[in-house]
């Protein structure tokens, strides 16, 4: 796994690796020739081998109805009555928008679980996730899940693992309409120029390029008919920044934290000094799982291959 | 289509009407962004729904389902009465100078002939052209005879008003008028607009003559034969294409040349009748050749076996005893008690059919059932109780059913047409699990067999199974590559130019095209359309050079359109009269060069006919010209007229009000049986339509994980303001019921669907999509055709999926 490409780690204060040159990149979702197909939740499970439940109909488009650790991209349809004859269906793809200063970052008190590449790509690296939820939190737009099979967080990677090696991420393949487009973040910025042109020929003053600077822009970015109306799209934050309990955490708490942290361990220290080491009775309680994580066999994991064996 | 996908993009308006491109065909769809996003093309779109189509559009108007005929014949009248149509054009390529028979009529909402007894018109010779004393219709070039086509489209339509249309759609006056004015800009030469429709106009008991006013439309433009222009009809399955090129319908043999009828006997009387001459000097009239496609066909089935002497074999043709042995008849018949074996093959009915409980208990009465498909389908299940959603007595059906696994399309070599009219070449991707067999092999052990059985036991007519010409390399199994060259077809004998005696080509050699066929015995073709296919040059539909020098989307070197690699019909009509393309800076298709027709696509048209001499582009007619008056042609009358569906929330035709035998298609076929399950507005007041969702293709992908994760579970669709009144809510459980059984679903709540205004009443929609049933990974639904009526268009008799009446509760 190359690491020259990491440019920020959560909870890590040595220096990042020497970082190569990387234009950063991004994608351009236009909601205004999204048509709602879906195909690229359809790409994005197949590339991640990714199979949710089959959920249930709540009486929307919406399926699955939420982003999951297993739905990493929902679309959702929004209705909006512009007058009393004319109706608008906003359908934005919903995922994680890769902040330039993201706040799941920010929050994740795990080293290394969370990174950022020197392209933009933030990506959650599980082996280090400690399933805290503390990224939830800190993310603006309410993106990361915990897996209830593992307990750790999962969201979109920008399929940061097709970029590194030069292909577009699997939804801008399969896109039919050109609605989600890849490249430099320069080139998406003058992509959305040309297409929020076409939109004010056709009467949407107020079509613009959603690429909010309370994160520090994103890397992956929305054209909106409206763009001073983002809530319109089913809740897309307007200014959307990072909530100050991650400030918190990170700046006052945290100090406060590691006291408490090293008052553990000494007191720890004393108690073996003075009473000696805690014995466990039973060894295999040893192997029991953690109260908070939820029991997962892996044996119960339905495996996607065998379904479509079944059916071929 | 008469064009195809990727001319879309030269369209300079883009009507999405009777379909849901963006929805049933995303894929394709890409061609409306690509004219919009390089055209600055504009997007509208007519539909009960607002769709998903109509979020990219520039302008939606709402429209009771059912109800296009009368929104387009207004339109006409609107083209007509403010002189917004393509003059040149409307004069010279179509027969609106052409004069009808004095005994043509229209009155009341009936044409002149009708016969109430068979709901038919059996007699439509009036509806014809009067004939010089050459045979020759007579026309009028000022367009002032009152018998005129012009003039009679014209008073037709009369009665078509801005006001009486909004009354009979629904669709707001003001929104209305603004999309006529939209598409009325199009009538300029050199502009196009394009029509995309699909199963919303077909499945109609008025389908065909819908899809002729939009053509009809098109025309009044000057749209056909342009490039983004045409009627381009969406086919729903990769290969429904291909299914009707090669005749796949009771009443057609391949290549749309057609089944003669138990009155013709006599093989002279049948080509005669199907090879007119042209109707006015100097035309074409292409289907004058009738016989050689219809003889080249006999020696690619019979071989040797047909000669002049025994007239090709006529004798072995099935002779129709009705019109059609469709599936509404077949399974109308089967419903009677009158059928003893049914053979599925990649077909899933009493999911695809009208009237679920009818088709279940016809299935029910057959002997035996053969289910060949690569999936289980509920057809294939039809007598399993599976709880409320198949509620059938088990053990009191005694249907032997036999399941014949196949392969499917990506585990064969083939070929596919798709809407665009191409054949593209597919090769196996992988091998087939299991027993799966290929359809071919199937079809050839079972014509063995009988084959066999005939030998040794006889039979009242074994000649057309015991002749036919079967010498594959292996015969249990044909290759597709076999077949494929023998519907291009091949030189029988050294073929010489019957002109100069040049050798053309040498016996046994593939045919480079359908102007070689001879009605002689000396080819064979499979299919005359697809001849040119495979040539000696090789498999045509396996090319895949995509380069377009003129940068108009014809990519001529990818795979192969028929006929004879056209990619846009009737081409000859982007050029004016004198040869000259209509827009020559980016609508260019074919010209004159001097000597010869030439251009960016392959020209509809005899390549050295000059304009001089005065040929019309419409080649295929034998006046030359497209029709406006469809002659006898139509079921139900030479223009279409608006009918109600037979489930009508309103109760009447508006256009009739007091005539009940025309307030719906009086000549639409509707079987005994069926009449008395129709329901009414006063019991059923909500008017349904079916259709299909993005997220699933028909009945096969619940079977698939994905598509049932993206769609998991059946729902309806209610209007924010009818769920209100009903005290509904999103996520609720309604049921839904017509006069024929009931189904159960998710309430979906939209203000996507709107009250219509309709002759002076409130009409409500429900949309019902149709993918949900009893077999798959996706949560088990009821079959949406439970509910469906069981009538037929009457000429295609494509039931009514997208007009009938409900009613709903909430459970």
């Amino acid at each position: 796994m190359a690491t020259q490409d990491i440019i920020a780690r959560s909870a890590t204060t040595t220096a990042s690796p020497s970082v190569r040159q990387l234009d950063e990149v991004a994608k351009l979702i236009d909601t205004t020739l999204c048509i709602g197909c879906k195909a690229c939740q359809v790409a994005c499970s197949e590339w991640n081998d990714l199979r949710d439940e089959v959920g249930s109909n709540v009486g929307v488009y919406d399926n699955p109805s939420d982003l999951t650790a297993e739905s990493w991209t929902v679309m959702r349809f929004a209705e909006h009555e512009t007058t009393d004859e004319d109706l608008e269906w906003l359908i934005r793809k919903d995922g994680c928008m890769h902040c330039e200063d993201p706040g799941c970052l920010k929050a994740c008190p795990s080293p290394g679980a969370i990174i950022k590449y020197a392209n933009g790509i933030v990506d959650f690296n599980q082996d280090h996730c400690i399933g805290c939820g503390y990224c939830i939190t800190g993310c603006p737009f309410d993106v990361p899940r915990i897996s209830k099979k593992d307990n750790k967080a999962y969201k979109c990677t920008l399929c940061s693992d097709r970029v590194a090696v030069g292909l577009e991420p699997a939804c801008v393949k399969v896109c039919p309409t050109g609605a989600i487009v890849f490249g430099t973040k320069q080139d998406m910025k003058d992509h959305a120029d040309w297409r929020i042109a076409d939109l004010n020929r056709r009467g949407f003053d107020n079509a613009g390029l959603y690429d909010p600077q309370g994160v520090g822009g994103t890397h992956v970015m929305y054209v909106l008919h409206h763009a001073d109306k983002a809530g319109l799209y089913s809740g897309l934050p307007q200014n959307p920044t990072i909530s100050p309990m991650v400030g918190v955490w990170k700046g006052v708490a945290k100090p406060l934290a590691m006291m408490a942290v090293a008052a553990t361990v000494l007191t720890g220290f004393f108690h073996y000094v003075r009473v000696g080491p805690n014995r466990v009775e039973d060894d295999e309680e040893t192997h029991a799982p953690l109260a908070s994580v939820e029991h997962y066999d892996p044996a119960e994991r339905r495996d996607p291959r065998a379904e479509g064996e079944r059916h071929e | 289509m008469t064009n195809h996908w990727s001319d879309i993009k030269n369209a300079n308006l883009v009507l999405v009407m009777g379909g849901n491109a963006a929805e049933a065909h995303p894929c394709g769809f890409k061609w409306v962004t690509e004219a919009k996003a390089h055209n600055q093309a504009k997007l509208l779109v007519v539909d009960p729904r607002f769709t998903r189509t109509a979020s990219l559009a520039d302008v939606y108007a709402p429209i009771r389902t059912g109800t296009d005929i009368a929104f387009l014949g207004g339109l006409i009248r609107y083209l007509l009465e403010t002189d917004q149509i393509q003059h040149e054009y409307v004069r010279n390529y179509t027969d609106m100078p052409f004069i009808v028979k004095e005994n043509f009529s229209f009155a009341d909402g009936l044409f002149n002939g009708y016969d109430a007894d068979s709901r038919s018109y059996p007699d439509k010779s009036d509806w014809d052209y009067e004939l010089d004393e050459n045979g020759h219709a007579k026309i009028d070039m000022t367009l002032k005879h009152p018998r005129c086509v012009y003039q009679l489209l014209k008073k037709h339509y009369s009665r078509y008003t801005p006001e009486m249309v909004s009354g009979i759609c629904g669709t707001p006056l003001k929104r209305m008028m603004q999309i006529w004015d939209h598409i009325a800009e199009t009538a300029v030469p050199g502009k196009t607009m394009t029509i995309l429709y699909a199963l919303g106009w077909t499945q109609h008991s008025v389908g065909s003559q819908m899809i002729r006013a939009g053509a009809m439309l098109q025309l009044l433009l000057g749209n056909i034969g342009m490039p983004g222009g045409g009627v381009n009809a969406l086919r729903g399955h990769s290969n429904i294409q291909g299914l009707t090129d090669l005749g796949l319908l009771s009443n057609l043999l391949p290549g749309y040349l057609t089944l003669p009828r138990d009155n013709e006997q006599d093989y002279d009387a049948y080509i005669a009748k199907r090879a007119p001459q042209a109707l006015r000097p100097g035309q074409m009239s292409y289907w004058q050749h009738y016989g050689r496609f219809h003889v080249s066909l006999m020696k690619a089935w019979y071989g040797d076996a047909v000669t002049e002497e025994n007239n090709w074999g006529y004798d072995w043709l099935p002779k129709l005893d009705e019109p059609m042995y469709d599936v509404l008849k077949y399974f109308d018949m089967m419903y009677e008690g009158k059928v003893n074996g049914y053979f599925c093959q990649g077909f899933n009915p009493i999911a695809a059919f009208p009237n679920k409980a009818k088709v279940g208990a016809g299935l029910a009465r057959l002997k035996y059932l053969v289910i060949m498909d690569p999936l289980v389908t509920e057809t294939s299940e039809f007598w399993k109780h599976v709880d409320e959603y198949n509620d059938v007595d088990t053990a009191s059906i005694q249907t032997t059913v036999f399941r014949l696994p196949t392969t499917c399309f990506a585990e064969e070599d083939g070929s596919l047409v798709n809407s665009s009219r191409w054949l593209q070449w597919h090769w196996k991707g992988g091998e087939p699990p299991g027993e799966a067999r290929t359809d071919v092999a199937i079809m050839g052990g079972l014509f063995h067999r009988l084959r066999a059985l005939y030998k040794s036991e006889g039979g009242a007519f074994p000649d057309p199974i015991m002749n036919l010409d079967w010498s594959y390399l292996r015969p249990d199994e044909p290759a597709p590559e076999e077949i494929a060259k023998e519907y291009n077809g091949k030189a029988l004998v050294d073929l010489k130019d019957p002109k100069t005696g040049e050798l053309l080509l040498r016996a046994g050699q593939q045919l480079a095209g359908f102007s070689q066929l001879r009605d002689d015995g000396s080819t064979s073709s499979g299919c005359w359309l697809f001849c040119g296919s495979w040539t000696e040059a090789g498999n045509q539909m396996a090319r895949r050079d995509n380069s377009d020098p003129y940068d108009m989307g014809q990519t001529l070197g990818w795979a192969w359109s028929w006929p004879a690699n056209r990619r846009i019909l009737y081409n000859r009509a982007s050029a004016d009269p004198s040869g000259k393309p209509w827009n020559d800076k980016d609508k260019r298709l074919v010209w004159w060069d001097g000597s010869k027709w030439t251009g960016t696509d392959v020209p509809d048209f005899a390549v050295t006919s000059a304009p001089e001499d005065k040929m019309n582009p419409f080649i295929m007619n034998p006046e030359g010209v497209a029709r406006f008056f469809a002659r006898g042609n139509m079921a139900e009358g030479p223009f279409p007229e608006h009918y109600e569906p037979f489930e009508t929330p309103i109760s009447r035709n508006p256009l009739h009000p007091d005539s009940p035998g025309v307030t719906s298609n009086p000549a639409a076929r509707v079987f005994r049986n069926d009449m008395q399950v129709f329901g009414t507005a006063d019991e059923f007041p909500y008017a349904a339509t079916t259709y299909r969702l993005t997220e699933h293709f028909h009945f096969w992908t619940k079977h698939s994980r994905i598509n049932a994760i993206m769609q998991p579970q059946q729902f309806v669709e209610l209007g924010a303001v009818m769920a209100g009144e009903l005290g509904i809510k999103a996520g609720d459980r309604v049921r839904v019921s017509s006069n024929r059984g009931y189904i159960e679903a998710v309430a979906v709540v939209t203000k996507r669907l709107r009250p219509l205004m309709v002759d002076g009443k409130i009409v409500h929609h429900v949309g019902i999509p149709l993918h949900w049933g009893f077999v798959g990974v996706a949560k088990n639904g009821y079959l949406t055709n439970t509910l469906t009526p069981f009538v037929g268009d009457g000429n295609t008799h494509t039931p009514e999926y997208k007009s009938f009446l409900v009613n709903v509760e909430r459970v």
